[in-house]
């Protein structure tokens, strides 16, 4: 594990008492999540190492939480919500063009390597429904087929 | 005589305004910095508490005077919570802050951590002095990442300028605040989901009991409220419990917000005072969108029973007032439908979420969610039978009350609910194979 992702993780474990570092468990395989933009198997070896934890406790944490990907998602993944808020403002439109413009299902990657679509559940962010993740950081809110296409533009 | 009373009747209800207490920094200017909650008299409350080292227990009768009733849904009445927290037990004990809102519609404490997290970083730290609880955490929900970085930029703030750490003000009081981010899993808003989330582990709940406040995080006492819930105590302190109540009804002390979504014209957070009639509200929201008819709503987010147009009307938002109506004010998230919604639809996207977000540890739930969902996807496919709406209504019940944690009786109440209300669209469907609304 290279230095700076020791001291981001470090950072977490130090929120906890000294003999708990397993309550980062979550943070850690986020920020390894980030760096590679998913998460392989050495990925949970190394938090499992890191954090003096069983591999198959962290792998079992890895599958539980849904933003956790432990296969390639190509360089942008796309999470939408189709819960019942956005759905009700017509999540499934943008879906359809997200999908025929990017001649993709969820869960596949656009030939280019380029983009993957999630479907996601209620994001806690309703008010600007329809809307969309990428990379789990950043969210874009009130969507219409106008913005989606200049999003896919924008993202390099 | 009849129209005086007509009037008086109401004005005592048209009295209902909204009112910011949680959202009282949301629309003011750099509205998530201390300086800006320092403006209006942040921190003075905890500031006066621990100079004068006032009495927990008198702290704590204001909070029952108050009213305040727990915001994440079960409406548990917060002052009685806290005196349940063992004071005198000298160990390490936790307080957690639970802004994990994920059931869907649900989105107001997002607004607190991002305009006003001071606020309820007060509101926690007036908690950790009356339990006496020395460390907290806060659980944000995953999916808002930029909420929670600026959650923690709060934080800092707070620890720089000697709020948050060792020695508060002087008095020997120590309070150490951490933020905790969530990754996408619904259930972890179950406090003892939480509870083990934060230990590092799945977030499945525990049997209860044992409750948190005798066995929480590492077998600590730990107490669980909601963001909102911490970010009124303030304001409690500062104006008294009795000036909080009154800008309820009874049963129903304070404001609480109203996250309203869907068929509406601005969707958004409205902070009431509880007993405010639901017309008013929608009315603040700008009406249905687009002009259409109201066809239905959710009053409290999908685990609060939906409630058709024409009963809702009639509807004062407070804990008694939706319960006359057969529903409940949940976390308030309201979602509003207008007459374009098909109810088979929504209803299998909702049973969707909770067969996805089912942790698996229970039978009844783990088997009944997905049971339900593939009879409505099958009712939805026009593969279904008549039978197989009362066969749905009765998996439903058999979910309800055998479960280990409340999602199970949650995932029951909209398919309980919206067969009751619109079991016409359900039989139309199943005989013709198709939408009765287009
Ligand atoms: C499935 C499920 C999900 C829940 N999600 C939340 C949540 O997101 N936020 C919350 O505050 N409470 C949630 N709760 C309620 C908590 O278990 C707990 O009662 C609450 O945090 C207590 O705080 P309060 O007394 O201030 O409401 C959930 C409960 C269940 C059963
Ligand atoms: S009711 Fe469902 S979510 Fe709750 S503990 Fe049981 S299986 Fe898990
Ligand atoms: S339903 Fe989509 S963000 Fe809540």
């Amino acid at each position: 594990m290279i230095e700076k992702l020791k001291k981001l993780i470090d950072k977490e474990v130090a929120k906890y008492p000294t003999d708990k570092k397993q309550s980062a468990v979550i943070a850690a395989l986020a920020i390894m999540q980030h760096h590679r933009g998913w998460l392989s198997q050495d990925d949970i070896s190394d938090v499992a190492v890191y954090l003096d934890m069983p591999e198959i406790a962290v792998l079992e944490v890895a599958t539980f939480y849904n933003m956790f990907d432990l296969k390639p998602v190509g360089k942008y993944k796309l999470s939408i919500c189709t819960n019942i808020s956005c759905m009700l403002r017509d999540a499934d439109q943008i879906v359809d063009h997200l999908k025929k413009t990017l001649k993709i299902d969820f869960n596949e990657i656009s030939k280019d390597g380029k983009f993957c679509l999630k479907e996601s559940e209620c994001m806690g962010a309703c008010e600007g429904a329809p809307l969309l993740t990428v990379n789990n950081q950043k969210m874009y809110e009130h969507l219409d087929v106008k913005k989606v296409d200049q999003l896919l533009k924008d993202l390099k | 005589m009849n129209e005086i009373l007509d009037k008086n009747l109401n004005l005592e209800i048209k009295n209902k305004q909204l009112f910011n207490i949680c959202l009282r920094t949301k629309h003011l200017k750099n509205s998530s910095s201390l300086e800006t909650y320092k403006s209006i008299g942040g921190y003075e409350q905890i500031k006066k508490i621990l100079k004068n080292k006032l009495d927990p227990q008198q702290l704590i009768d204001e909070i029952k005077i108050s009213g305040l009733r727990g915001r994440g849904g079960a409406g548990f009445p917060t002052g009685i919570k806290w005196s349940f927290m063992p004071r005198d037990y000298d160990g390490i004990k936790y307080i957690v802050c639970n802004s994990d809102e994920g059931e869907p519609g649900t989105f107001k404490d997002r607004d607190i951590i991002c305009h006003n997290p001071h606020q309820l970083i007060e509101g926690m730290l007036i908690g950790a002095y009356i339990m006496n609880a020395h460390v907290g955490y806060n659980y944000i929900h995953g999916e808002i990442w930029e909420e929670y970085v600026s959650f923690e930029k709060a934080i800092e703030e707070a620890r720089k300028a000697g709020l948050l750490g060792k020695n508060i003000f002087g008095s020997g009081f120590n309070f150490e605040l951490h933020a905790f981010h969530g990754y996408g899993a619904y259930i972890c808003g179950e406090e003892t989901a939480l509870i083990e989330s934060i230990e590092g582990k799945k977030g499945q709940p525990r049997y209860k009991p044992p409750f948190p406040a005798t066995y929480g995080i590492y077998g600590k006492p730990t107490n669980v409220n909601n963001t909102e819930t911490y970010a009124s105590i303030p304001w409690i302190i500062e104006n008294g419990g009795q000036a909080f109540m009154a800008h309820g009804v009874k049963n129903s002390g304070g404001t609480k917000i109203f996250s309203i979504s869907g068929h509406v014209e601005k969707p958004g957070n409205y902070e009431i005072e509880l007993g405010m009639p639901f017309e008013q509200l929608l009315n603040e929201a700008g009406g249905v969108w687009k002009g259409r008819k109201l066809k239905a709503v959710i009053p409290g987010g999908p685990s609060t029973p939906l409630v058709p147009a024409d009963i809702i009307r009639g509807a004062t938002l407070d804990y008694d007032g939706l319960a006359k109506i057969g529903s409940s004010v949940g976390a308030g998230s309201m979602i509003i439908m207008d007459d374009t919604t098909c109810m088979v639809t929504a209803l299998k996207r909702l049973s969707y979420f909770f067969y996805e977000e089912s942790c698996g540890q229970c039978t009844p739930c783990r088997e009944g969610t997905g049971w339900v969902y593939r009879i409505i996807s099958r009712i939805y496919q026009g593969q279904a039978t008549h039978e197989d709406l009362d066969l749905l209504t009765d998996v439903s019940k058999k979910i309800s009350g055998r479960t280990i944690c409340a999602l199970g009786d949650s995932a029951a109440t909209p398919v309980l609910s919206f067969i009751k209300h619109f079991r016409d669209e359900f039989e139309v469907f199943i005989k013709n194979g198709k939408k009765l609304v287009n």
